[in-house]
């Protein structure tokens, strides 16, 4: 399967036209034919195409992903650089998502069809067709310039390095702010539809009309009996969603000027960097991987009916 | 709205401004301190100066590295690392005297090791540096003594002095270090007015001021240059004084900073740009063959039309590859006026005339259409492109417009010739040599001379003018160069855009020049009441 994975990315990366020496240094007058070709040849580029692919994968079965073009840095380095601030967003909107989605989606679902059912469904919507770059622009227009509650881009103020800890602390959240508010509304509809619909399946269950008979308080039953069993698919989507931690936006980061790992290789993407993509493509099926693995072993703590055999 | 007591606090503010602008030196003396923050859309790559070919690598290497010689403020190459140089032999030898005073960040002297150093690795076929051209050109570079070099050519080569401006690297550092993959690329040491104190990969780069700079201290104590990819946050971070130095599009320096606060906080500069744009007409095509036809071209398309559109006016008409104001530029060259009459009497000369009555000018049975291709992501390349295919339309002849992206645009279209006439720009460098865009031996795939221009004269003269250090002489070459290039017309020459810069108005001593803003840079200053980054 990596093999598959690879050779196939490989091979789509290299008949994508341009080559990266040529693209870092198109149309400098200051830079002449023969040295292109010399730089080619320093980067290994003028090998056969299958000798270059063999070489890359004998390297990075032993955790050796080679060197950007650009800057000549080590492919891990510049990934690792990059992880804890996508990684830290990532987790923080998958946590929002989840503490306004799950809520949300139970309350409609216990009346469907009410005010507050269509009202929220609407609203869910809307937030997840506006374009993210518009809605954060809107926000920075009115909470940063207007309103001055909030700095506009970036991480960290530029007097960072002078905080102590807990205005550090400050400082991080209210940069951060932002980027992770917008970025969770417009995943908020998803979660929410799916935790509405399992939760209605759930609430016409035989056994819930069990427990109600049995004179359980509506609360026992709609949190206690329904929510366990409704949110089952949540944990499905949790597990997809891991690949997805590791892969950023380039529009939002962009907007913010997160230095995140979206951009990163977007412009690996652009300048046809192909160590850096191929690293890419590799941590991304891991991830797969491994969050399919978690999906299904969460399965067994979260459903009594799938337990897994010593 | 307008009450009493804040119109006495206006009066009194203004009374305070008055103080300010008038009085500067009794209430402030230039005194150290505060940080300039600088947006900018891209990271610097590499801030090892002999392997960076990108705009934001230069501009932070120029704050940390110097050259033997630079550009003063009116284009004049002046020393910097070399208090001056000879040229002998007919300008087969160069001498270069250093400065005696010059020490690394680290603490270690300059010497004419370094330049060795910085010479040998420029011509060192396993480093990535694509500025070995200039400087295998050399004969031999020698060591006269600590503070001498003395640099023999093959031959005389002009521009080679203006190759001296390649920042000088520290050989105690580097030479024991791969150019290509060293750490040290993010930690550069260098001689120049600003030191690294840390760089955050696509978000920050932060220097901080030498203290022991060879010319002075600078007054500024912190660089910072943020790297903002959104052309829209910057702006927005403009107006929340966030930033204090950025590039400005013409819409943004006519309408969106026009007012009551930008007009308080900052000050904005409009000078010509480096660089111009053209439309260039493949000759090997048998329709651009006959000059006529070009001058034609030139006639029918209003280049102050495209101008007033594309860039609000912010603009001047280009007429050939020099900087404009520099001194190889010459002023007797000037544009020919916009005449579509005249454009279709040539024409007609040249035999193209609507026999068919169809409004489209044609000859042998076809009609006279072509098409203009340019890059994606450039709309002011693309609106131009429009312009001229309405002005071509006045006069019968058909455009078609394609918009291809930037790499197959380079390995499909150009590098191949498969184009009929294409828009693009080039950056114009200090030194006017134009070799490589114009000499008939620079038209193999890859090189720029991708028009196929041939012109004996043009060729004998880029030679002769970069073969003598006499700028007379090289004086002579370029305006005659500057001559026929407009009159034969391979390209159509279309604009020089300004740049456009903003500057948040509590720095002084800026001093605008044909180079620029910031060749003064050491000089700036903020009072110490408006010091905004002080924290220590």
């Amino acid at each position: 399967m990596f093999l598959g994975i690879t050779l196939i990315s490989f091979l789509v990366i290299k008949l994508a036209p341009g080559k990266p020496v040529i693209l870092q240094y198109a149309l400098n007058p200051k830079i002449s034919l023969e040295e292109i070709k010399r730089l080619e040849k320093i980067e290994g580029l003028d090998k056969p195409l299958h000798i270059q692919y063999i070489n890359w994968l004998k390297n990075s079965l032993r955790f050796n992903f080679g060197r950007s073009f650009g800057d000549g840095r080590l492919v891990l380095d510049k990934i690792l650089e990059r992880a804890p601030v996508t990684l830290a967003i990532n987790i923080s909107v998958l946590i929002l998502i989840l503490l306004l989605a799950i809520p949300l989606g139970v309350r409609c679902a216990i009346k469907p069809g009410s005010l507050f059912d269509n009202s929220a469904t609407i609203l869910v919507f809307l937030l997840f067709a506006a374009p993210t770059f518009w809605l954060a622009l809107l926000l920075m227009q009115l909470l940063c310039i207007q309103l001055g509650w909030l700095p506009i881009s970036g991480i960290t103020s530029l007097d960072f390095g002078y905080l102590n800890w807990w205005e550090k602390l400050w400082d991080l959240t209210r940069h951060l702010f932002l980027p992770v508010l917008v970025s969770s509304l417009g995943g908020l509809a998803g979660v929410a539809r799916y935790m509405r619909l399992s939760m209605i399946e759930a609430l016409n269950q035989p056994y819930i009309y069990t427990a109600r008979a049995k004179g359980l308080s509506e609360g026992s039953v709609v949190y206690k009996h329904a929510l366990r069993n409704a949110i089952l698919p949540i944990v499905t989507i949790l597990g997809l969603s891991i690949p997805g931690l590791l892969g950023g936006s380039v529009i939002f980061e962009s907007i913010f000027a997160i230095p995140g790992i979206g951009r990163l290789f977007y412009e690996a993407a652009m300048m046809r960097d192909i160590y850096l993509i191929m690293a890419e493509i590799v941590l991304v099926s891991i991830f797969t991987m491994l969050g399919n693995l978690i999906a299904d072993i969460s399965y067994a703590y979260v459903d009594p009916r799938i337990r897994y055999k010593r | 709205m307008f009450s009493m007591s804040n119109f006495f606090g206006l009066m009194i503010k203004l009374l305070l401004l008055a103080i300010v602008f008038f009085m500067p030196n009794l209430c402030f003396s230039q005194g150290y301190g505060d940080a300039i923050v600088i947006g900018s859309i891209s990271d610097a790559i590499t801030l090892v100066p002999v392997l960076a070919s990108d705009s934001a690598s230069s501009d932070v290497c120029g704050m940390i590295f110097n050259g033997l010689v630079k550009y003063d403020k009116d284009i004049n190459i002046v020393g910097d690392l070399a208090r001056k140089w000879e040229v002998k032999d007919d300008g087969l030898t160069l001498i270069f005297y250093l400065r005696k005073d010059v020490l690394w960040h680290d603490g270690y002297s300059f010497t004419a090791q370094d330049v060795e150093f910085t010479y040998k690795k420029l011509i060192d076929p396993n480093v990535r540096t694509p500025y070995s051209g200039d400087f295998e050109r050399i004969k031999a570079l020698e060591i006269i003594d600590d503070y001498t070099v003395k640099v023999t050519y093959k031959e005389p080569f002009a521009p080679a002095l203006s190759s001296w401006g390649m920042p000088i690297i520290p050989k105690h550092i580097l030479e024991k270090e791969d150019l290509n993959t060293t750490k040290l690329q993010r930690m550069p040491i260098g001689t120049g007015p600003y030191k690294l104190k840390t760089w955050k990969a696509q978000y920050k780069i932060e220097l901080e001021s030498n203290h022991n700079y060879f010319e002075k201290r600078p007054y500024i104590n912190r660089y910072i240059y943020r790297v903002i990819p959104d052309e829209a946050t910057i702006f927005l971070e403009l107006q929340t004084q966030g930033i204090d130095l950025s590039g400005l599009t013409p819409l943004q320096y006519t309408r969106q900073t026009d007012t009551a606060f930008f007009k308080k906080n900052y000050r904005k500069f409009r000078l010509p740009s480096f660089g111009y744009t053209y439309l260039g007409y493949n000759l090997n095509n048998p329709k651009f063959k006959d000059k006529r036809i070009r001058q034609a071209l030139n006639y029918a398309v209003d280049k102050q039309e495209i101008i007033n559109i594309v860039l609000l006016g912010l603009g001047r008409i280009a007429t050939g590859p020099f900087i404009p104001g520099s001194w190889a530029y010459n002023d007797q060259v000037v544009p020919v006026p916009f005449d579509p009459g005249k454009a279709k009497q040539l024409l007609q000369e040249a035999g193209w005339r609507d026999t068919n009555g169809d409004g489209w000018l044609d000859k042998d049975g076809r009609d006279f259409e072509f098409t203009i291709l340019t890059n994606q992501g450039s709309e002011e390349r693309i609106k131009a492109a429009q312009i001229i295919q309405r002005r071509l339309k006045d006069i019968g002849i058909k455009v078609k417009i394609k918009v291809v992206e930037w790499s197959v645009f380079l390995t499909e279209f150009i590098e191949k010739r498969n184009f009929e006439a294409v828009i693009l720009g080039w950056s114009l460098g200090r030194d006017p040599d134009n070799y490589d865009i114009w000499h008939s031996l620079k038209t193999k795939a890859g090189e720029f001379n991708f028009i196929n221009y041939k012109s004996d004269e043009v060729d004998k003269l880029l030679v002769e003018a970069r073969k003598t250090f006499d700028q007379e002489k090289r004086k002579a070459c370029y305006h005659r160069i500057h001559e026929i290039l407009y009159d034969e017309q391979p390209y159509m020459f279309l604009y020089v855009p300004d740049n456009l810069t903003i500057l948040h108005s509590r720095f002084q001593g800026i001093k605008p020049a044909p180079i620029g803003i910031g060749y003064n840079f050491i000089d700036w200053w903020v009072p110490n009441s408006q010091q905004k980054y002080n924290r220590q």
